[in-house]
């Protein structure tokens, strides 16, 4: 990384800045040069907020020069997820329908980060409305991986990924309906963490799935993650999903952060990662090996019907897209057609041309699962197979204190490959998408690297409303490891 | 879940999904939900009978408020991203035809 004030965590540089060692000025404008020397490139945000981040850094700069409260984020520079609702700026979702849509109010998450002292540099590139796992079905630019310029960056929250990995920003926010956030975080090179359902407020979150959708961060440590998860999580009035604190309290993410889980009992699912590239099988089996030197004890355990999550999920999350996406019918905001013949034509023209093929297609495939004729067949089916998903880490979780898989069979794949083939890219998505359909956290964290170079994420599993665990087993491999010191080509 | 996905029934969809979408897209969209409707059909491998559906994965009962009055938007905010308006009103084409004596 071209500047060593880019490298610093969210949590020392927010130190430094209440300290008064460096300014929130100048690490925001470090941040700009990055965003102007790689963003040409990288193309990982839809839009910037140059003049308005380096007002509010100045401001925190102040704050921190009287002695004030800066915030648990004071003056770090971080970006948002353009689905996520902000007064500043247009929140587009990627999608043309949404392309000059500027929202009334700031979601719950945005608003943490703000009063945490954050200074938001940009809405992060998405795969339109959330919907794929590349981030190539966004209707507005095209992200690529820092690391290799003709790979994908993931999706969707590809453009949170690549800017965190890039250091054009120090954490971002993603949301993950089936793996968007933990995927890119694995082919990026970057940690990223999707809280237990209810966990983090999906108010202003623009809905995709929303039995499944989840806010979380992108950061460079777990550490950070932590501090992220401490800002955004907690109940939220404005949420009905969002879980009371008083069934599930929020913990100090960071208190224990680096005491080692002593006895630590790891399952694994042997055939189930049989699918696996070898590159990720091995990195994998290495990675445990550590968990082994640090005393933990492995354990196989059974979990027969996650092979069905990706039938059960496609069915699912199409089904409640088709339901959430009926509200962008070019009457109240977004793109409305112009001359319609009749009213009619207002929703079903506008609609045609508003959204790309992948939002078509799974409106189209979660209207076919809902319809007269097919409900129980595909809907109805999908949730019942969802309860013996949740129910193989109810019966896992007896015997182990987290499971350990692979984020992605493979490292990131070649710009292309699997666009015009929409089940292959599907598929892609069968070692996050169980976490969704059972509501449990997920992390993946930096494990190694292939033959190319390109990063493999290992994804931890953890039982609902255990992300202090979580990130402590996270953070005993971190803490003896260096992949997560190691930066892309590009920005080195 | 016999009887394939054509394109009569791809089109019935896209009326229901309020779509207009374009003899090409509706050819590509056929084979394309075909494919992957053959293959969610995997789903029937598994015996379900007497598994409850489960819409939510964790418990979720009805959440009640005061009911107290709060503010609201407003009506500026409320129509600032409108496609057409109408003083205070959202415009959209006549729906009513002038037959039906409304």
């Amino acid at each position: 990384m071209s500047s060593e004030l880019l490298d610093r965590s969210c949590r020392d540089l927010r130190d430094q800045i209440a300290g008064g060692e460096v300014s929130s000025v100048e690490a925001t404008k470090a941040v700009f040069e990055a965003i102007g020397k790689y963003e040409e490139t990288i193309g990982a945000y839809i839009s910037t907020f140059e003049k308005e981040a380096l007002e509010r850094a100045g401001e925190i700069d102040k704050k921190a020069a009287a002695g004030e409260e800066v915030g648990a984020l004071g003056g770090v520079a971080v970006a948002v997820k353009d689905n996520m609702c902000t007064t500043f700026g247009a929140t587009t979702c990627a999608s043309k329908i949404l392309e000059s849509f500027r929202s009334p109010y700031n979601a719950t998450a945005v608003e943490k980060l703000l009063n945490a002292g954050a200074v938001i540099v940009g809405k992060t590139n998405l795969d339109e409305f959330a919907m794929g796992s590349s981030t190539e079905n966004s209707g507005l630019r095209q992200t690529i991986n820092p690391w290799d310029t003709s790979c994908v960056p993931g999706g969707s929250s590809g453009g949170s990924a690549a800017a965190v990995a890039a250091g054009m920003c120090f954490a971002a926010l993603g949301s993950d309906t089936g793996g968007s956030i933990r995927q890119p975080a694995s082919l990026c090179g970057v940690v990223g963490l999707k809280p237990t359902y209810g966990r983090v407020s999906r108010y202003g979150l623009v809905a995709y799935g929303s039995s499944l959708d989840q806010i979380g961060p992108l950061t460079r440590t777990v550490g950070d993650c932590a501090l992220m998860m401490n800002i955004i999580a907690g109940h939220d009035a404005a949420d009905s999903t969002s879980v009371d604190e008083e069934r599930a309290p929020v913990c100090d993410y960071l208190a224990k952060l680096d005491e080692a889980i002593g006895g630590l009992k790891v399952g694994v699912v042997p055939e189930f990662v049989a699918g696996a590239d070898e590159d990720v099988r091995r990195a994998i089996a290495d990675a445990i090996e550590v968990y082994k030197g640090l005393g933990a004890e492995v354990i196989e355990v059974e979990m027969p019907h996650l092979d069905y999550a990706i039938a059960a999920y496609y069915v699912i999350a199409t089904a409640e897209a088709s339901s959430n996406l009926a509200r962008y019918d070019g009457v109240h905001y977004g793109h409305r057609t112009e001359e319609p013949s009749d009213y009619i034509e207002v929703y079903s023209k506008s609609r045609e041309e508003g959204f790309g093929k992948e939002v078509k297609r799974r409106i189209m495939l979660g209207t076919y699962a809902l319809s007269s004729g097919y409900y129980d067949a595909y809907y109805l089916k999908a949730l019942k197979v969802r309860n013996l998903i949740r129910g193989d880490f109810t019966n896992a979780f007896e015997k182990c204190d987290c499971i350990m898989m692979p984020v992605s069979p493979t490292t990131a794949f070649k710009i292309g490959e699997k666009v015009d083939d929409p089940l292959k890219m599907y598929l892609s998505d069968i070692y996050t998408i169980a976490a969704n359909l059972s509501g449990i956290p997920g992390i993946s964290i930096p494990c190694g690297f292939d033959g190319s170079n390109l990063p493999i994420g290992l994804q931890i599993l953890s039982p609902a409303f255990s992300e202090d665990r979580l990130l402590r087993i996270a953070r005993m491999f971190e803490s003896t490891t260096d992949y997560h010191k190691k930066r892309p080509v590009i920005v080195d | 879940m016999e009887k394939k996905i054509d394109e009569a029934e791809v089109r019935k969809v896209a009326k229901l999904s309020r779509l207009e979408l374009s003899e090409a897209e509706v050819e590509e969209f056929t084979g394309q939900l075909r494919a992957i409707l053959d293959y969610v059909a995997k789903m029937n491998e598994l015996d379900t009978e007497g598994v409850e559906p489960l819409a939510h994965c964790l418990p979720v009962s009805n959440v009640f408020r005061a009911d107290c009055v709060k503010g609201s938007l407003g009506t500026e905010k409320t129509l600032a991203n409108a496609p057409e308006r109408d003083g205070e009103f959202f415009k959209v084409p006549k729906i009513l035809d002038d037959s039906s004596g409304a």
